[in-house]
């Protein structure tokens, strides 16, 4: 492998990124270090190359299309184009590595929306080798149960939890996407035993919910920018199937680390 | 009085989760929940069976229901899910 780039597995797939850019090599390194693996056979290479956006907005809405066999990421700081067919692609950013973790966000997503699997907006932990998730948008408590998970505990994320399909069913595996924890998961993986809607509650409790609105729930924070109809049919059939297989419920609880008591 | 036929909208996605049919429509990814009596329409609604046809044969039997309320109802049903872009209506066969 070349000393210009590094490998990033996550959830069994691999990226390999180059950068000629040694100081951001560095950053990516120290970024990513825990999903390193420079063994890992990519399912594609990204040439990174560091330009100015003048007018630089992360925080613009991303668009992710599809044309003449390759998928275009862009954003205001980054534009990523990439051929699933050869496995090749390039990325134009901003020495920011927050544009890098979008574009493997998204990549991610269009590469398990083939398999049954997907990217959530989710914290997810392994407790006894089973793996729990714990699902809400933004204030609903993923980093808080995060971080009073007790020590026996092995956190994936607090924030994008990768749900791959596999033989066995779904699994959970660690990501480095992390929310306000500000630490990445542990790289490990496990069966999901159970998918947890979070709300904030008056006591610690979980409570069954209509399958429905299961759907409704998980749909609303599964991570997908693209608007394909093909990928889209798939992604409902992928959350459908999941639900099936996964036991969905609301777990409204307080800030403390007695809920904790509640997920076994 | 004219005929009216109705088939799914192939821009929509859908599947029973314990006993419940969830639509998505594929453009916007909005989700609807289907009752029981619009499930077994939406499973009904292959374009080439009148919906008269189809209420007096699906939800007459099913539900017992008069013809006329039930069909009264399921137009509105119809109407509702063409408009959100869920089924087909047309006054020829479909497909």
């Amino acid at each position: 492998m070349s000393p210009d780039s590094l490998s990033l597995e996550i959830g069994g797939k691999a990226i390999r990124l180059v950068t000629t850019d040694p100081d951001f090599r560095a950053a990516l390194l120290a970024r990513y270090r825990a999903f390193e693996r420079p063994s890992a056979r990519p399912a594609l290479e990204l040439s990174i190359r560091l330009r100015d956006y003048p007018a630089s907005r992360p925080d613009e809405d991303v668009r992710v299309t599809s044309q003449d066999g390759r998928w275009v990421i862009t954003r205001g700081d980054f534009r990523s184009v990439w051929y699933p067919e050869s496995g090749q692609g390039t990325v134009e950013q901003t020495a920011n590595l927050y544009a890098i973790d979008t574009v493997l966000r998204i990549i991610h997503t269009l590469f398990l929306v083939r398999e049954g699997g997907f990217l959530l907006h989710a914290s997810s932990a392994v407790r006894n080798h089973r793996a729990f998730v714990f699902s809400g948008l933004s204030g609903a408590g993923k980093t808080t149960i995060s971080r009073l998970a007790p020590p026996d505990v092995h956190l994936l994320t607090d924030e994008i939890s990768y749900i791959r399909r596999d033989t066995r069913g779904y699994a959970a595996c660690g990501t480095p996407f992390f929310g306000e924890l500000g630490v990445a998961g542990e790289n490990v993986s496990a069966p999901v035993a159970a998918l947890y809607f979070l709300a904030k509650g008056a006591e610690n409790r979980i409570d069954p919910i209509p399958p429905a609105e299961a759907a409704r729930l998980l749909l609303r924070n599964i991570l997908f920018f693209a608007g394909e109809a093909e990928l889209v049919h798939s992604l409902f059939q992928a959350a459908c199937d999941f639900l099936q297989a996964v036991p969905a419920r609301r777990l409204s609880f307080l800030p403390d680390e007695r809920v904790w008591e509640l997920i076994r | 009085m004219s005929e009216k036929y109705i088939a799914r909208s192939t821009g929509v996605a859908a599947r029973m989760l314990d006993g419940e049919m969830i639509v998505m429509n594929v453009a916007d990814s909005s989700l609807y929940t289907l009752n029981e009596q619009a499930t077994a329409i939406w499973q009904a609604a292959d374009g080439v069976t009148p919906l008269r046809e189809i209420v007096g044969r699906v939800i007459c039997r099913e539900f017992e229901v008069d013809p006329e309320t039930a069909y009264r109802d399921a137009e509105r049903m119809v109407a509702d899910l063409a408009a959100h872009g869920v089924l087909l209506v047309s006054e020829a066969p479909i497909g």
